[in-house]
């Protein structure tokens, strides 16, 4: 009883809160007069007056072990025994994986057939990714770049999840799975472009390195707040439901993203309107210079699934072959049951945040040094793959030079391909550009012309 | 709400001018044609706008807090019925999960049309349209957009709403490049710019004056018509001074500029509908002719839309003027519930602000 006692105060506080209880089914002539809370109240909040009448109507006997109020979302049973639910399960939800440290097959893992071709393409993949993060982090710091964000530590998770998706399924990125865009055939002149901000940005010059998009390879362009893609990312999939598309969305989020409130509000939606979502996180203990442990108290983030009903996985992120494992199945029950799914990739931000972080502020250098090297992704993936007699050192030689060339290449384009024009300074904010926007054009036109000192010179008018 | 009424000298019926020839109408009333029309209030013309919304393109969705019953203002009666549950369905109490969900279902050619409660709501939604709606066409290089998006509120004063069901929060998104801000003002006004709202290919937000829902009554043309946006109507013609409002204030400009008539002052009564962009033009004409400014607004006058347009149409009208540009509005304060008549920018306030304008 007591805890009907708070769950019908909940109601109440619910039904007090609720900010519109005095609007509900207004009628069209309603004097004054009738405006007391009352008459509000009964019309406003029938779903709470509709439990309550339940609660009072309910044949009580002695045996509360017998009984169960039928309750919206199914039959609630009763008990005597006051018991609180713990704030956390007595063992830490485990973590799936496949390969060991060492890079050796587990025995008993489920693993999902992947051949040769696939191997080998996602460790290629890896590799591109570290060494174009090893070269744009220097152009950065020989003051080259703007701004860079590596994804060291990262890669499995990157590589393996796009992977393990097929080119239909909708990419909602933060910023550290430029990995995924690498899979789905972004080139690297088109990464060093974005990092430019030269004409051929898709973005036009408009956002900060790293925010990349690409409508041709479903990579929908990333902005900056943390977590908006997630209800976002629903709206997609709920698109792709309508149309009946063997597709799904998928949204990437770090975990200092899980504290917005647009991660909730994603989750609940994609639960609600069962949308074929997979919600992937990428624990990797930091958000900038915020440890979990001053994040969240949760064990994790893949707990949270649950309270939202929601099926989830937590999983080895530095496990290629577990990463891939489990995308594949979560994409296929998103789409195949229509509902979203949600996977915690334990990892670990071997980098520091961006260029404009130093992270040996904040965290012990032996701690980097251990995941970067022991639980080192690309390393791991490397000696099963070796270990199947699909690599070789000289494979290994060949591939980081002529990526390192690539990309050096790649650069020397960049710098010099001139700037997008002064016109699509004012281009895209309507889709017609409206007059304000057109005088200002032409204002900025003739102070360009007047004082060209104060403008830069790469940017053709 | 009679008593309000009668204390702000709201008028039970909108009585439009719409129909009365002026060159500067936009209307779709043309006597020649003289399509089908019946007396509808404004939450009605919302109901059929949707309805049309939804029978012309399937791929038109509305949702939001309680919209599947008919929503707490009945706009969206009969939607879930007549086109089902997966068109029209309730949504989660949770602004930012209804505009980021709108955000994304526009994304992929939909017309994503949400509804938030009230606009006193809308601020958890603000980074979602601040951010991701106002900046997804911009920041993708138009690979992207989101225009199917029209996000409506219902805004404004309504008697008894105080601090958090009366706001008139429109000059916030008039801040945002990329979003486009519309007010209607009457019935037939909201069914055609709603429906031009929601087929426009840019994010809208359409605040509705939810006084007026049941209080404004005009001829609703039955058909699908369209009104256009950053079009601005004078909606009464005059020579001594020029008003500018929008939405549920206008009745009260007008009540005001019937008054002034009567002692002799010829009042220009403008509508501007489109907040962002606004029709400039318009109003700058009207105030080059009639060489005087008033704009009034519910919003609070620091920092209001109103501002706006008075710094405008200075820098465009300087040597006209021939008074400064008067500004009625809600006060600096929060909105009050047993304040709100003193409060309200009323018709006396407007009255008397034209008159020493006039004799400035």
């Amino acid at each position: 009883m007591a805890l009907w006692l708070t769950r019908s105060r909940t109601l109440v506080l619910q039904s007090l809160k609720r900010k519109h209880a005095f609007w509900a089914a207004a009628t069209p002539l309603r004097s004054s007069s009738s405006s007391s809370p009352n008459v509000f109240w009964v019309n406003g909040r029938f779903k709470s007056t509709f439990a309550m009448t339940q609660l009072h109507s309910l044949p009580f006997s002695d045996s509360d072990d017998e009984q169960a109020l039928d309750f919206p979302g199914g039959k609630v049973t009763y008990t005597s025994e006051m018991t609180f639910i713990p704030e956390s399960q007595e063992k830490r939800v485990p973590c799936y994986r496949v390969l060991d440290d060492n890079g050796d097959l587990l025995i008993g893992s489920n693993l999902h057939q992947m051949g040769k071709e696939v191997a080998r393409k996602i460790y290629n993949n890896m590799v591109t990714l570290q060494v174009m993060d090893t070269i744009f982090y220097e152009a950065q710091r020989q003051g080259r770049l703007s701004f860079y964000v590596t994804s060291s530590g990262e890669e499995a998770i990157n590589i393996a999840s796009a992977a393990a998706l097929t080119p239909d399924d909708v990419i909602l990125a933060q910023y550290r799975e430029p990995g995924v865009l690498l899979w789905r055939g972004f080139t690297l002149q088109e990464f060093t472009d974005q990092l430019y901000g030269n004409k051929g940005d898709y973005g036009k010059g408009r956002q900060m390195a790293i925010h990349y998009g690409s409508k041709k390879l479903n990579y929908v362009t990333i902005s900056s707040p943390l977590a908006t893609q997630l209800p976002q990312a629903v709206g997609i999939a709920y698109s792709l439901k309508m149309d009946k598309k063997d597709a799904c969305a998928v949204a990437y989020t770090g975990d200092g993203a899980t504290s917005e409130g647009d991660f909730h509000a994603g989750l609940n939606f994609a639960a609600v309107l069962e949308a074929p979502v997979v919600f992937i996180c990428r624990n990797n203990g930091w958000a900038i210079s915020t440890n979990i442990s001053e994040q969240f108290r949760s064990d994790g983030i893949v707990v949270k699934g649950q309270a939202y009903g929601i099926r989830g996985i937590r999983v080895d992120g530095n496990d290629a072959l577990a990463v891939y494992n489990a995308i594949s199945t979560a994409r296929e029950m998103a789409i195949t049951e229509q509902r979203p799914i949600l996977v915690e990739a334990l990892t670990y931000r071997v980098g520091h945040h961006s260029t404009s972080d130093d992270s040996t502020r904040y965290r012990p250098l032996h701690e980097i040094e251990y995941w970067k090297t022991t639980r080192n992704p690309v390393s791991r993936f490397r000696n099963w793959i070796e270990r199947n007699g699909w690599w070789s050192d000289e494979e290994e030689t060949d591939l980081r030079s002529s990526v390192k060339k690539q990309v050096m290449h790649t650069i020397q384009v960049g710098e010099k391909t001139e700037k997008p024009p002064v016109a699509d300074l004012f281009s895209d904010v309507y889709d017609v550009t409206p007059s304000n926007l057109r005088e200002q054009e032409k204002q900025l036109r003739q102070d360009m012309i007047k004082y060209p000192q104060d403008y830069p010179s790469d940017v053709p008018l | 709400m009679a008593t309000g009424l009668t204390r702000f000298g709201r008028r039970m019926r909108w009585v439009p001018s719409v129909c009365n020839g002026r060159q500067f109408s936009t209307s779709v009333c043309d006597k020649d044609h003289n399509p089908p029309a019946k007396s509808f209030n404004l939450y009605t013309a919302i109901n059929q706008a949707l309805h049309i919304a939804m029978e012309t393109d399937p791929r038109a969705y509305v949702f939001g807090e309680d919209v599947g019953f008919g929503g707490v203002f009945r706009c969206t009666t009969g939607l879930a019925d007549r086109f089902g549950k997966t068109r029209v369905f309730n949504t989660p109490l949770c602004e930012q999960g209804i505009v980021g969900f709108a955000i994304g279902l526009a994304a992929m050619g939909n017309r994503a049309i949400a509804e938030i409660q009230f606009a006193d709501y809308i601020f958890p939604a603000f980074d979602q349209l601040v951010n991701e709606a106002a900046k997804f066409r911009y920041r993708s290089g138009n690979q992207f957009n989101c225009g199917g998006l029209t996000v409506r509120a219902p805004y404004g004063a309504v008697g008894h709403g105080a601090l958090y069901h009366s706001q008139s929060p429109e000059a916030f998104f008039c801040h945002v490049p990329g979003l486009k801000v519309v007010i209607p003002r009457s019935p037939r006004e909201a069914k055609g710019l709603l429906l031009s709202s929601i087929r426009d290919p840019n994010p809208v937000v359409f605040f509705e004056p939810k006084w007026l829902y049941r209080l404004s009554v005009e001829e609703v043309p039955e058909h699908d018509y369209m009104l256009p946006l950053s079009e601005a109507q004078v909606i009464r013609e005059g020579s001594d001074i020029t008003l500018v409002g929008w939405g549920a204030q206008l009745s009260i400009m007008e009540q005001a500029c019937i008054d002034a008539e009567k002692e002799g002052i010829s009042c220009e009564l403008i509508d501007l509908k489109t907040l962002i962009p606004w029709d400039k033009e318009t109003v700058e004409a009207s105030v080059r002719k009639t060489g005087r400014l008033l704009i009034s607004h519910e919003a609070p006058v620091t920092g209001g839309f109103g501002a706006e347009i008075a710094a405008s149409i200075v820098e465009r009208c300087f040597l006209r003027l021939e008074a400064p540009v008067a500004r009625v509005c809600g006060l600096d304060t929060p909105f009050p519930l047993v304040f709100e008549p003193l409060y309200m920018p009323t018709k006396n306030k407007v009255l008397d602000s034209i008159k020493s304008t006039v004799h400035y």
